[in-house]
C-alpha cells in the first residue's frame, strides 16, 4: 500500500520509539517569536543549551506596535511588553539563532516571514510555540504548534515526542466563482467538519480548487486547520511551491536546488495511499462565508440566516449555540448580510499576504469605507510590495488606516484592541469571546468581504461589488 | 517534577462545549512569567465582572467547588491557542486533572508536560459524570492512574484509558527531556543523515542572510 505526504514525512523523522505509540520525531526547523520567553526562561533554568541554533529562525509578532514604529522598541509604552521584544532579541542573540528584529524591514508575522524567507520547504518538520504553524503544511512539510514545555524541549533536544496521527483527506473540487477566496474554502471546511471534526488528524488538503491556489491562498487554508482541530494540515508540492520557493534567501541554492527538487517531487501522497477519513466539498458551489457565533464551526455562507438552536438536536451544541447567540447579541433567523458592522481588521497569519492586501484593494478602489479599517500587512516586505504597487494610496483614499507588520487586532496583544460591544469584520482565524478585546464580537470572513463592510458599514456579499 | 498516582479530590462540572484556551486564559494575561498570579487569570473575564466583583453564576465561583482540583468538562475542551499558560492558570488554581469527551491536542500534550493528568472519555459517560457532580455539588472522585480508574460519587468506578507513556511519565514524575537524551545516537545518527542527504537543512539557516522576495 503507498504511503501519504503525512506518513512519508513522518517516517524520515521518527528516530526512536518510546512506550506505548509515541515516537521521538526529529525537528528540522524551529520558528520563535516574542512569546518565546516562558521557554528560554526554562532552558537556562535547566541549564541547557540550545542544541541547533543553525535550526532556528526569530522575529517578533505578537507584542510589536502597529503604529509609530520609527521611534524603535523605545516607543512601546508599556514596559513588560518592551520587555518581550527586547526579550527576544536579546535571546536570539545569546544563544546566536537568526533574527530579523524589529527594526529589520524583513520582520513581520513568524507564519508569513518563514516561508516569504523560504525558511519553510517541503519535507520538513517545523514547529513553533504558536498553534497556527499549521500554516506552513502548505509547502509539503509538517507544520505544528507546541506549547512552551515543548518548545524548551526541542530548543535542547531538537526532537519531540509525538504519537502519529490518523489521515483526513479533505477534497475541493470544482473551479471557485468570482468573490470566493481560500478563506472561504477552510471557513466552508470547518463549518462542514466542526472545530473538533479534525482532531488526533493530519489533513491533507487535494482536489482541483486547492491545486489551483497561489501559495498564499493555500497558507490560508492550512492556516486554520488548527480551527478544525488538526494540529497539522498540509498540500502536497508541486510546481505553484517549487516556482515560490525559487531564489528565496533561505531556500537551497545551486546542486542542493536541484537535489531538493529531486526530493520534493517524491513526496507527494502515492495515488494508493489510504486515509483514514475522507471529506469533499464542492468548491464551484461555494459562496463567501461569514461566523455569527464563537467558535469558527459557527458560520455559513453570506447569503444565510443566524440559525435556531431549538433545532439543534444535540444537548451540549444547542447550549454552546444559545450562549454564542447570546454574547453575539443576535437573534435566530437575522440574515448575515445586512448586519452592522463598527470596524473592520484585515491582516493577521490568515490574511496578510500582498494576495490578500491586492483583494480588499480591488474593492476599497474609488470606494470609502464608512467605519475604522485597520489593514495590517504580515510583513514589512509586504508592505513595501505593497506600496509599490500603490496599494496604500488606495486604501489612504478610501480613508482606511495603513500600519507596520504585526499580530495586531488578531489577538490584541500589543494593545490594538476594539471596544466592548463592538461588532468586527475581521480576517484573522478565531471569534472566541474576548479574543479581539472583553465583550467584542468578532465575524471572521474573507479580505474581500471585509473590504465590503468596511465601505457598507454592514455585512454584505462582496460579489455584488465586483463587476 | 511531582509524581502523579492518585488524586481524591472535589471535582467541578463544566457543561459548556469547545471551551477555548482565550476563555482559559485571556491572551493579555500571557506577558507575564508564570507565577503564583496566574491562578487570579483563571477564566478571568468570564468569572468576574469588569470591576473584579466574581459573577455568582459561573460555575467556579460556587463554594462548594472552593477546594476543586479536578475539573470535568464537554466536548474539545482547550480547544485553540497554543498558549501553555492555560494549563497554568488551572494548576495554580490547584486543579491537577481534567476529564472530558476530547481535548484541543495542544492543551493535551501541555497537559502532560506539566505533570497533570487529562483523562478522555466517551462523550455519554463523561456527561453522566458531570450530572452526578451536578447533583451534589461538591462530592469527589477519585482517580486512581496506575490501575486507569475513577471512583464516582455513587460507588461505581470508570475506566480509562491512557498512552503508555505518557502513564509512565506521570507515574514517575519525569522530565522528557532527560529521558529524550538517552536516544542521543538517533539524534546525532539524524544529523548526520540531514548532512549528507538533505544538506540544505544543515546550517543554511545562518550562512545565507540578505535576500528576500515578498511575493
Ligand atoms: S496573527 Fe494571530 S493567529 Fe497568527 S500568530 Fe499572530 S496572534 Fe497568532
Amino acid at each position: 500500500m503507498g504511503l501519504s505526504l503525512y506518513e512519508k514525512i513522518w517516517a524520515r523523522h521518527a528516530i526512536a520509539k518510546g512506550a506505548g505509540e509515541r515516537s521521538l520525531l526529529y525537528v528540522d526547523r524551529h520558528l520563535m517569536h516574542d512569546g518565546s520567553f516562558h521557554a528560554f526562561s526554562a532552558l537556562e533554568a535547566s541549564g541547557r543549551r540550545l542544541r541547533r541554533p543553525d535550526a532556528c529562525f526569530a522575529t517578533p509578532d505578537h507584542y510589536i506596535p502597529t503604529r509609530n514604529r520609527a521611534a524603535g522598541i523605545a516607543g512601546i509604552a508599556d514596559a513588560t511588553v518592551r520587555g518581550r521584544v527586547e526579550g527576544l532579541e536579546s535571546n536570539a542573540r545569546k544563544h546566536g539563532v537568526m533574527l530579523f528584529g524589529f527594526d529589520d524591514p524583513r520582520q513581520g508575522i513568524v507564519h508569513v516571514v518563514g516561508p516569504e524567507q523560504g525558511v519553510t520547504q517541503p519535507g520538513m518538520v517545523l514547529v513553533c510555540g504558536d498553534s497556527h504553524t499549521s500554516t506552513h503544511g502548505a509547502f509539503g512539510a509538517m507544520g505544528f504548534g507546541i506549547g512552551a514545555s515543548e518548545v524548551a524541549h526541542v530548543m535542547a533536544t531538537q526532537t519531540l515526542w509525538a504519537r502519529k496521527a490518523k489521515t483526513l483527506r479533505v477534497t475541493v473540487d470544482g473551479a471557485l466563482t468570482k468573490g470566493v477566496s481560500a478563506k472561504d474554502v477552510i471557513l466552508a471546511i470547518i463549518a462542514k467538519i466542526g472545530t473538533a471534526g479534525g482532531n488526533g488528524h493530519a489533513i491533507e488538503y487535494a482536489g482541483s480548487a486547492i491545486r489551483s491556489l497561489s501559495m498564499a491562498g493555500r497558507m490560508t487554508v492550512c492556516n486554520m486547520s488548527i480551527e478544525a482541530g488538526a494540529r497539522c494540515g498540509m498540500v502536497a508540492p508541486d510546481d505553484t511551491s517549487c516556482e515560490y520557493l525559487s531564489g528565496r534567501a533561505f531556500a537551497p541554492k545551486g546542486t542542493d536546488w536541484d537535489k531538493a527538487l529531486a526530493f520534493w517531487r517524491t513526496l507527494p501522497s502515492d495515488a494508493d495511499a489510504k486515509f483514514d477519513r475522507e471529506a469533499t466539498i464542492d468548491g464551484s458551489a461555494l459562496v463567501p462565508q461569514v461566523t455569527w457565533g464563537t467558535s469558527p464551526e459557527y458560520g455559513g455562507a453570506v447569503t444565510d440566516v443566524v440559525p435556531d438552536p431549538e433545532r439543534e438536536s444535540d444537548v451540549v451544541r444547542r447550549e454552546s449555540m444559545l450562549r454564542a447567540l447570546a454574547y453575539m447579541d443576535l437573534a435566530p433567523g437575522t440574515p448575515l448580510a445586512g448586519l452592522p458592522m463598527q470596524r473592520v481588521f484585515i491582516g493577521s497569519c490568515t490574511n496578510s499576504r500582498i494576495e490578500d492586501l491586492r483583494a480588499a484593494a480591488q474593492v476599497l478602489r474609488g470606494r470609502k469605507v464608512s467605519i475604522p479599517t485597520m489593514i495590517v500587512p504580515g510583513s514589512g516586505l509586504i508592505k513595501q510590495a505593497a506600496e509599490s504597487e500603490g496599494l496604500h494610496r488606495v486604501f489612504a483614499e478610501a480613508g482606511a488606516e495603513w500600519l507596520g507588520a504585526a499580530c495586531s487586532m488578531c489577538v490584541g496583544t500589543n494593545g490594538d484592541l476594539a471596544s466592548a460591544g463592538e461588532r468586527v469584520a475581521s480576517t484573522s482565524n478565531r471569534n472566541f469571546e474576548g479574543r479581539q478585546g472583553q465583550g467584542v464580537r468578532t465575524h471572521l470572513m474573507s479580505p474581500a468581504m471585509a473590504a465590503a463592510a468596511a465601505v457598507r458599514g454592514a455585512i454584505c456579499d462582496v460579489r455584488t461589488m465586483l463587476d | 517534577m511531582e509524581p502523579f498516582v492518585r488524586l481524591k479530590a472535589v471535582a467541578a462540572p463544566y457543561e459548556l462545549a469547545n471551551v477555548d484556551t482565550d476563555r482559559i486564559i485571556p491572551a493579555r494575561f500571557l506577558r507575564y512569567a508564570r507565577s503564583a498570579e496566574y491562578a487570579s487569570y483563571l477564566f478571568r473575564d468570564v468569572r468576574f465582572a469588569s470591576d473584579g466583583t466574581p459573577r455568582a453564576e459561573f460555575f467556579l465561583n460556587r463554594p462548594e467547588y472552593a477546594g476543586a482540583r479536578i475539573l470535568v468538562a464537554a466536548e474539545n475542551f482547550g480547544c485553540g491557542s497554543s498558549r501553555e499558560g492555560a494549563v497554568w492558570a488551572l494548576a495554580e488554581s490547584g486543579f491537577r486533572a481534567w476529564i472530558a469527551p476530547s481535548f484541543g491536542e495542544i492543551f493535551h500534550e501541555n497537559t502532560f508536560k506539566n505533570g497533570l493528568l487529562p483523562v478522555t472519555l466517551p462523550a455519554e459517560r463523561a456527561a453522566r459524570i458531570r450530572a452526578l457532580l451536578a447533583a451534589k455539588p461538591g462530592a469527589e472522585l477519585t482517580i486512581d492512574l496506575s490501575a486507569q480508574t475513577i471512583a464516582l460519587p455513587d460507588g461505581s468506578v470508570e475506566v480509562f484509558e491512557i498512552d503508555a507513556f505518557r502513564k509512565e511519565c506521570l507515574l514517575n514524575g519525569w522530565d522528557d527531556i532527560d529521558l529524550t537524551l538517552k536516544h542521543e545516537a538517533a539524534i546525532a545518527a539524524y544529523e548526520s543523515r540531514q548532512r549528507n542527504e538533505t544538506p540544505w537543512l544543515a546550517g543554511s539557516m545562518i550562512q545565507t542572510r540578505n535576500g528576500g522576495r515578498s511575493s
